[in-house]
């Protein structure tokens, strides 16, 4: 049993809490050099028209530190060579490299063991493997899928074609205009047809955080699987695949500074263990006859062929650059920037926002009375600022809002405030032209 | 005029423009000065759909010349719709088929044309030489 502390020394405790919050805040900043960090992305210090770049697509994909450059060059031109397969020198060095990025990327995640983590070329990749071959063993005619409406196409496509090809039906779980996903829903959505739930971790468009949690829990309860689309948290969160008991997990490295043309899926040993590969082909098998064939175990069964060896190698420095520099700072640092420029965005006449949650990541999703979302971004293009325009993937959600589409700029930890300055400059130019 | 020296005589005006602003600036003037199409033509059967604009082009076929009329939500996009209609509208379809359109690559405006730009553009010019294939059959066989 704890003893109560008098009143007085209870503030004093809270004094000293207090100090030590600010103190690792104080910390925090201090260690985090913005002038270092731009200097290990040179594509970031470069003039677009004349003007110096700045860079706020990064929800699209984000740019790569000298680090994982160099990861990329040092594959090629010291150790590569076909992995798992020979028994040279280079391949096992290549091997081991490869192996090596699944383990920093098991640890990144928490998973529970590496053959958890499947290389794939993309979320997307990641999320059509689970659709396609969860749903072989999974669905049946008449099954329900639950998809959220905030879902970037590649969340509901790879859905909708194993519903036709398994005449399974796809429900769609609402949110509401401040872009809140509407989880009390789940209950009376929730059927006993409901297999699977798919939904994302962070919207593209709204910058939501979801309560993917809660949504676990709820659908546990009721024996159904979800599927997360992390692509766009992984690179803004820490995420622990066991603390949120998450079926599967997807995400891809173009969006956390790595290469591109690689991805991960996580998924549960039991249910992956059940299902079939979803290609066919070298590296997949154990022993292959044409009276049949025996597939290899996990992960390597769902990696068909030669994977993506250098982009896995890089991926793993960009996993080191991330966690060096700390998801937590990445968060923080995100954050101010998001709050910057959401209050400079409220300032202009006539602006209005999408997604207006308080749990929100670093995007800003906006239109302009009477202006067209593409006369603005080609007209911020000129300015030599990089934003988003058009529906972002995400038909149904743009569907919601009665829109064709948004400008959409989104942050990463390499931005300034005085971007954001330069980017608010240029948009109220922008729109003074019109 | 012919189809080329209207080409040339856009080229010339926008040699006058010093900087990219004031070249945007009169591309935003010719999409608001463009008149909207009548709301009855604005169906999807005149849509060319781009993934960042769109854009309407409806045609009709008098004396032997296609008359264009056209429009986009994004106004510059009308205003390089404007700048295509003067070019192309009020021509036969032999001269739509028999003259390559220089001028947006001349004024310095070529980016718009490129697929990744997907504002429809690109798509328009292809549905009007597409419909200048077509009248030009109708008006052979008229012969």
């Amino acid at each position: 049993m704890k003893a109560e502390l008098p009143a007085k020394k209870k503030t004093k405790v809270r004094n000293i809490q207090t100090i030590i919050v600010i103190y690792s805040i104080i910390a925090l900043i201090m260690s985090f050099d913005i002038n270092k960090i731009r200097q290990d992305f040179p594509i970031l210090n470069q003039k677009i028209y004349n003007r110096p770049l700045v860079y706020f697509d990064n929800a699209a994909t984000t740019q790569r530190p000298q680090q994982v450059i160099d990861a990329l060059n040092r594959t090629y031109t010291e150790y590569y060579g076909n992995i798992h397969r020979a028994a040279h020198f280079l391949a096992d060095k290549a091997t081991l490299a490869y192996e090596d990025t699944r383990e920093k990327a098991r640890n990144l995640i928490n998973a529970e063991t590496r053959e958890q983590i499947i290389f794939t070329k993309g979320a997307t990749e990641s999320i059509n493997l689970v659709a396609f071959s969860y749903g072989e063993t999974f669905i049946q005619e008449g099954d329900e899928i639950i998809v959220s409406e905030m879902e970037h196409h590649s969340n509901i496509v790879p859905w909708q074609l194993m519903a036709e090809r398994k005449k399974a039906r796809i429900v769609m779980l609402p949110i509401d205009d401040t872009g809140r996903l509407l989880v009390e829903k789940l209950d009376s959505l929730i059927t006993d047809r409901t297999r699977i739930i798919a939904v994302t971790h962070i919207s593209n468009v709204l910058g939501t955080i979801n309560p993917v949690k809660l949504i676990i829990e709820k659908a546990h309860a009721r024996g159904i699987h979800v599927l997360v689309d992390g692509a766009q948290a992984v690179p803004h969160l820490k995420i622990d695949v066991q603390e949120l008991d998450v079926d599967f997990y997807a995400f891809s490295a173009h969006k956390m500074y790595g290469p591109n043309g690689v991805g991960v899926l996580y998924g549960k040993k039991e249910l992956l263990n059940k299902m079939p590969p979803y290609q066919g082909g070298g590296e997949m098998i154990s022993e292959v006859s044409f009276a049949g064939t025996t597939y290899n175990e996990l992960p390597y069964k769902f990696e068909a062929g030669t994977p993506n060896i250098s982009g896995v190698i890089a991926f793993g420095a960009a996993i080191d650059y991330l966690q060096n520099i700390g998801l937590e700072t990445i968060a923080s640092r995100e954050n101010e920037l998001l709050n910057y420029a959401t209050s400079e965005l409220l300032k202009i006449n006539g602006l209005r926002i999408y997604g207006t949650q308080q749990e929100k990541s670093g995007v800003v999703s906006f239109n302009v009375e009477g202006i067209h979302f593409f006369d603005l971004g080609t007209m911020l293009d000129k300015f030599g600022i990089a934003v988003r325009t058009g529906h972002h993937c995400a038909d149904p959600l743009m569907a919601h809002f009665g829109i064709q589409g948004t400008v959409r700029a989104s942050f990463a930890f390499y931005n300034t405030m005085e971007e954001i300055d330069r980017f608010i400059d240029a948009l109220k130019k922008v729109i003074a032209m019109f | 005029m012919t189809i080329n020296e209207i080409q040339k005589e856009i080229v010339e005006e926008f040699s006058a423009f010093e900087d990219w602003m004031d070249k945007y600036g009169y591309l935003i003037e010719l999409g608001n000065e463009l008149k909207d199409l009548d709301p009855k033509d604005k169906i999807d059967q005149f849509i060319i759909k781009g993934c960042q604009s769109r854009v309407w082009l409806v045609s009709d076929f008098q004396d032997g010349k296609i008359i264009f009329r056209g429009e986009s939500d994004a106004v510059i996009v009308k205003g390089l719709v404007a700048l295509l209609l003067r070019v192309v509208s009020n021509r036969t379809p032999q001269e739509i088929l028999n003259n390559e359109l220089f001028f947006i690559d001349e004024i310095g405006l070529k980016q718009h044309l490129s697929p990744t730009r997907s504002n429809g553009l690109l798509a328009m010019i292809k549905q009007i030489k597409l419909y200048a294939v077509a009248y030009n059959r109708i008006s052979e066989k008229g012969d």
